[in-house]
């Protein structure tokens, strides 16, 4: 008979836990914000560097704090998340394409796009260099010089900001990749962090955010190697999912968020965000080119 | 990569008690036990029922059962996550990215383990007790309870098996819950994103927490089951 009650012990300690995990779908709800009276979240569909750069944790509680609105973030590469905006999986997409945002607009799946913040990209490579590049500010010519020399390099491969930052590089650089790419190009098709650790592993060169990298702890023999051209420029949007598309969408907590990022709090909030002394993001939304 | 560092990152994070962590490894196993739980109560007796079943196309079924054992776990999360978004035929129930989806995904994972398992098991013993069965007035499908209840041990590593395939799962989470900090974020997903952080101890340490409490909770099973053992006889 023990056996049954050690049974019956058992389901209904998992009967508890999973009754606890469910609720939480259901949570008591926070003070209205706006014309979604009772929400208490919202989702955003955001890229690999603002959540692996530590961005969002630095920034979301003060909004949590101001309003009440908890921010959920996914973060996926920027053609995935405009993917999840189109599908109406988020209320706000925050990404860095500017072309793919412009298109994303467009289409009418949201928007307006309002530029938000800018860093920077950097190339990472070994400290020994086998192209010999270290030290230039001249990214085009860097690319040449891996190509030519067929040092392995890593490439997100997976349609995200980064990736078409570096495939736009290539262009710019009159490569024709799908003509000339031999084994040293590997496409990992994986996010940021996922690239940095395959270029650590073999040693190949790789284009990063500045963001990702400056948090990034498993450096091995990478280091920067070529930074500061004008080309490198990363900048980010932000945009609203279209409620008219997809009803669900949170329009006025959403906007409420956008707003919030936007504004001297959340500018400011961003601006203030270093690790090791070093500034991430430069927020920017001042800036009608951007 | 120094291993010393991963175990000290594991006792940090055991010793250390942060909210955050607790909230990551309640959340791993809720999810992973309420899919086990729901795919125990769907799973045991529509095993049974196959095993004793007769009709045509049962050798087919049995096949595709056993074969989903091996679905992979990211094939289940696209499948699931097509189906919750907002653009899929069940989105208006807003679950994707949410702990359901989560025990949804998991669940349709151990089904046809526990189904697969059980049927083989209950088939044995039907085999074995038929006659006995019948001679109490047992017969067809109203041997099931009693097949299950005498069965009860093997069938708790069958749910063991499904325990573990739940949770050391992270592909299919990882699609349908999207790993967001302090609501979706299980074990897995947290070392999946430490990983891609570079933070290999800390990635490693996470490892080696559920490797222990998977340890636990099987240690507890098998404590449970030779208790009962001992006592029903």
């Amino acid at each position: 008979m023990l056996a049954r009650r050690g049974f019956i012990l058992t389901l209904g300690a998992a009967l508890t836990l999973s009754s606890a995990v469910l609720a939480q779908d259901a949570r008591p709800l926070a003070p209205p914000a706006g014309s979604d009276a009772g929400t208490h979240f919202i989702t955003v569909a955001s890229t690999t560097s603002t959540v692996d750069s530590g961005l969002f944790n630095h920034i979301l509680p003060l909004f949590k704090a101001k309003t009440g609105i908890e921010v959920r973030v996914i973060s996926q590469g920027t053609g995935q998340a405009l993917d999840t905006g189109r599908r109406g999986d988020a209320d706000v997409v925050f990404v860095h394409a500017r072309a793919s945002e412009e298109k994303f607009v467009a289409e009418g799946h949201g928007g307006p796009r309002r530029p938000v913040m800018y860093n920077d990209f950097v190339l990472i490579g070994p400290r020994s260099d086998p192209a010999g590049v270290k030290g230039s500010s001249d990214i085009v010519a860097a690319l040449k010089a891996i190509q030519t020399k067929a040092v392995p390099f890593v490439s997100r491969g997976d349609k995200s900001g980064t990736h078409q930052a570096e495939l736009a590089l290539w262009k710019d650089a009159g490569i024709d990749l799908a003509a000339t790419r031999g084994s040293w190009y590997r496409e990992i098709g994986q996010g940021m962090g996922a690239a940095l650790n395959t270029a650590s592993g073999m040693n190949g060169y790789v284009l990063a955010d500045r963001g990702t990298w400056l948090s990034f702890k498993n450096r091995g023999e990478l280091d920067i190697v070529v930074e500061g051209d004008k080309r490198l420029f990363n900048q980010y949007g932000i945009m609203l999912v279209n409620p008219q598309r997809h009803a669900h969408v949170k329009q006025a907590a959403g906007q409420l968020f956008i707003d919030w990022v936007l504004g001297a709090e959340g500018q400011k909030a961003i601006a203030s965000y270093k690790i090791d002394g070093q500034q991430l993001f430069f927020a920017n939304a001042a800036d009608g080119n951007a | 990569m120094d291993v010393s560092a991963a175990f000290s990152a594991a006792i940090d994070l055991i010793i250390g008690l942060d909210p955050g962590f607790l909230g990551i490894v309640r959340l791993s196993l809720g999810v992973t036990l309420s899919a086990v739980l729901i795919a125990a109560i769907i799973g045991l007796p529509l095993g049974a029922l196959l095993a004793l079943s007769r009709f045509p196309g049962r050798g087919g079924v049995i096949v595709f059962v056993n074969a989903m054992m091996g679905l992979p776990p990211v094939v289940a999360g696209l499948v699931i996550f097509l189906l919750l978004s907002r653009s899929g035929p069940i989105g208006f129930l807003g679950l994707l990215f949410s702990p359901s989806a989560m025990v949804l995904a998991q669940a349709v994972l151990v089904l046809p383990i526990i189904v697969a398992i059980t049927r083989q098991l209950t088939e044995n013993l039907h085999g074995e007790y038929r006659e006995h069965l019948a001679s109490v007035g047992l017969t067809g499908f109203r041997a099931i309870p009693t097949l299950l209840w005498d069965g009860r041990f093997a069938l708790a590593t069958a749910i063991l098996a499904g325990f573990g395939r739940a949770s050391a799962e992270v592909g299919a989470v990882l699609i349908v819950g999207g790993n967001i900090a302090g609501y979706t974020r299980t074990m897995t997903t947290a070392i999946a994103l430490e990983t891609s952080k570079g933070d290999l101890p800390l990635a490693l340490g996470l490892g080696l927490v559920l490797i222990l409490l998977t340890l636990v909770i099987n240690a507890v099973t098998y404590g449970a089951s030779r208790a009962g053992a001992r006592f029903a006889g």
